[in-house]
């Protein structure tokens, strides 16, 4: 009859156990790496398998493909890219078109979004109904007609280059796109670009100084005439010395297009301006829902201190909307980058269209080329989850929540 | 597209598995009653559904004589619409029986993709078309124009080579489908439009006006079209590359749809050989004796097949040219059934 008590177990093991057991304990382990054990056994086989009957095929395997020569062009390059680079190149010039689509479409649809949603909120009623009316149509059809009705509507108001609108004689609209100038580096560019960096970096610490006298001191200091000059002024000033930093370089129409100069292709704008219109209708719902979530205390307290309507949005109501609107708008940003691949329909080279698409039926290696895209786009999505995470939780913290 | 092909590359790595093992191609399509045939989405003269739902063409037209060899039913096929990129991937996959889609042979297609051509149903060379409104008389003209065509194809590669060798500038804007393509070109985004001279005609037809458009000299690129079957069936091979030799056979013979029967009753032995009354060459392919017949009953013969569905007797009014038979200044040839 020992009255002895029972040693506690060690702590380590006890830990583990709870981490991957639960509350079944040590069976619960056993049953985790037996199911571990399975599946990786079950990922073998199908690899092993596929490998082994792509071989028996003749099918080639590998990424050695990715160093071979292209053979294709593509007509929208970010990197200088020809038809005697690499796979591996196309693959990037892929990633930067879509990659582009993607931000200048997130950049116009929140601010598209933002818009409608403060018309639908708005006691105007004829705007609030037209607020309505956008977010009811846009969003009931699907963003894949939306993209061929844009195209084709651009498409068809333009005229050919030789009938091209021209904006100033500098710049021309066709059904070839948008030709701007092209700026040309001069002598002066490097000086100017790093007086315009201080500037920028200058004007940035002077708004944190300001807004820090404003909150810890309670000192309004007017920062606008200092910002002013250091951006324009400054660079200006550089000009004046050194002299013109670029020049442009002015399009010209030659037999068929234009030679010289910048464009915008017709694909990407119909691209960017159906995701960002298709996809503003549901952020603009999202914020909506986002500003109706706080009290309306906060607005009538608002006006009650002697702030105007949109000072009150502004500084009360949004921030503290901010946090339901956060997490829904990070889906709105992923979908608008996945739809982004639907590009193919318009002939956008974007990276399923030039790279899942024309590369893999050059080289025939679907499994690679196709896990190589997933892989991009699973990481796309994960990086703006990340960012859009690291930005919800620097708004609720803001709000002591 | 995405999803198809999305859809095509899981089921090629999963399939695989399946794959390698059942090379029975001939004893599936039995077992299925149905020859499983990838044509393209629409080109009219080589395959294209008609206001019924029939698909007509010379690529459906061989999908057809495989399944009337084999079911003597040339019914019995279930036409499968791929686009270019998606074709290959189908074919491995084993969503397809044979690839029938306007396919350019070349050397990196035949060894890479783990498939075999079977042979050459037309032969094709790349050609560009333009308004004619632009008043251009040939390709070498073309320096800086906007170049339409369809991605996944020999053709992108070709019009890289040729305006890089002639030290032109040209932009390209490659669409996912051919019906996207020809409509990006009709609604003025780019001067040119460049695909197999063929399709250059069958897209013509699908313009507003086809007159007001014209088909330069210029052909810039051999293109070899024929079927595919994968590797590792030798036996599905010999099938489908011997259904196009007794398509050109039957035309050097003579024999025709009409007149199949009373050819056969000929004290010809060559006739004889050919349409199975004697030696049992059917069977060793693993069809039955009369397997030429049942062929030729289907579709008729090579020249009936080109004429019906791409030559005078068709809209597109295609000379024979270079696919007439040999022995007519053509190249159309088949090794002797004996």
């Amino acid at each position: 009859m020992s009255t002895e008590a029972r040693k506690p177990p060690p702590q380590i093991a006890l830990k583990i156990r709870r981490v991957l057991g639960g509350k079944t304990g040590w069976n619960g382990i056993a049953v985790q790496f037996a199911f571990a054990a399975v599946l990786g056994w079950i990922a073998y086989e199908i690899v092993s398998n596929a490998r082994a009957n792509l071989e028996n095929q003749h099918i080639a395997a590998g990424f050695g493909f990715l160093g071979n020569n292209a053979g294709f062009d593509v007509n929208q390059t970010l990197i200088s890219y020809t038809g005697s680079d690499t796979f591996l190149r196309v693959f990037l010039v892929g990633l930067l078109n879509t990659l582009v689509v993607s931000v200048v479409g997130i950049v116009f649809a929140t601010v598209i979004g933002f818009i409608v949603a403060l018309c639908r909120l708005s006691p105007n009623w004829l705007l609030s109904r037209v607020g309505e009316i956008y977010v009811e149509i846009i969003r009931n059809l699907p963003v894949l007609f939306q993209i061929l009705f844009w195209y084709l509507a651009v498409l068809a108001a333009l005229p050919n280059p030789r009938q091209s609108i021209s904006l100033l004689g500098i710049a021309f609209v066709s059904n070839r796109g948008l030709v701007i100038p092209r700026p040309i580096g001069e002598s002066g560019f490097e000086v100017f670009v790093a007086v315009l960096a201080l500037g920028i970096v200058a004007s940035l610490a002077l708004r944190i100084y300001a807004r820090r006298a404003l909150f810890q001191r309670g000192q309004m200091i007017r920062i606008w005439p200092y910002v002013l000059g250091l951006l324009f002024g400054l660079p200006l000033v550089t000009m004046l010395v050194s002299g013109l930093p670029f020049t442009f370089e002015l399009p010209q129409l030659k037999g068929f297009n234009f030679a010289g100069g910048s464009r915008i292709i017709p694909e990407f704008v119909a691209l960017t301006l159906a995701l960002s219109t298709y996809t503003a209708a549901f952020i603009a719902e999202i914020v909506r829902a986002g500003i109706l979530s706080v009290h309306s205390g906060q607005m009538e307290a608002g006006s009650s201190l002697g702030l105007s309507r949109g000072t009150t949005l502004r500084l009360v109501v949004v921030p503290q909307a901010m946090r339901v609107i956060v997490p829904p708008l990070t889906n709105q940003y992923l979908n608008l980058t996945k739809n982004s691949s639907l590009a193919v329909a318009i002939g956008y080279p974007d990276l399923v269209s030039v790279f899942a698409g024309t590369s893999l039926s050059q080289t025939g290696q679907a499994i690679e080329i196709i896990a190589m895209t997933m892989g991009v786009y699973l990481l796309i999505s994960l990086i703006t989850s990340a960012v859009m995470s690291v930005y919800g939780w620097r708004v609720s913290r803001s709000l002591g929540a | 597209m995405k999803r198809v092909t999305l859809a095509l590359t899981l089921a090629l790595a999963a399939g695989l598995t399946a794959q390698a093992a059942d090379a029975q191609t001939l004893k599936t399509v039995k077992d299925r009653g149905m020859l499983s045939c990838g044509v393209s989405q629409g080109l009219p003269g080589f395959s294209s559904p008609d206001d019924k739902g029939n698909w007509t063409g010379l690529d459906v037209d061989v999908c057809r004589a495989i399944a009337g060899a084999i079911f003597n039913d040339p019914t019995k096929v279930k036409y499968v619409p791929l686009s270019a990129k998606d074709r290959f991937t189908a074919l491995q996959s084993g969503e397809v029986d044979v690839l029938s889609r306007n396919t350019t042979w070349t050397i990196s297609r035949d060894t890479s993709l783990g498939a075999n051509f079977t042979g050459v149903t037309y032969y094709d060379g790349q050609g560009f078309m333009v308004k004619k409104s632009l008043k251009v008389n040939s390709a070498l003209e073309l320096n800086s124009a906007s170049v339409c065509v369809q991605t996944g194809t020999t053709t992108e590669q070709n019009l890289a080579d040729y305006f890089k060798a002639n030290n032109m500038k040209y932009e390209v804007i490659a669409f996912g489908t051919n019906d996207e393509t020809v409509k990006a070109y009709e609604a003025g985004r780019c001067d040119v439009f460049t695909t197999d001279q063929s399709g250059l005609y069958a897209n013509r037809l699908k313009l507003a006006n086809p007159g007001d458009h014209m088909v330069l000299p210029e052909i810039i690129s051999k293109e070899p079209l024929g079927p595919m079957v994968r590797h590792g069936d030798d036996q599905w091979f010999d099938i489908v590359k011997w259904t196009l030799f007794a398509l050109i056979t039957t035309e050097e013979l003579g024999v025709t749809a009409k007149n199949v029967d009373e050819k056969a009753k000929l004290e010809n032995p060559e006739l004889k050989r050919v349409l199975g009354t004697d030696g049992n060459f059917g069977e060793q392919l693993g069809l039955t004796k009369d397997w030429v017949v049942r062929i030729v009953k289907a579709v008729g013969n090579y020249g009936e097949v080109f004429d019906r569905n791409v030559g005078a007797g068709s809209p597109l009014a295609i000379n024979r040219g270079l696919n007439n038979l040999w022995n007519k200044g053509g190249l159309q040839y088949a090794p002797p059934i004996r």
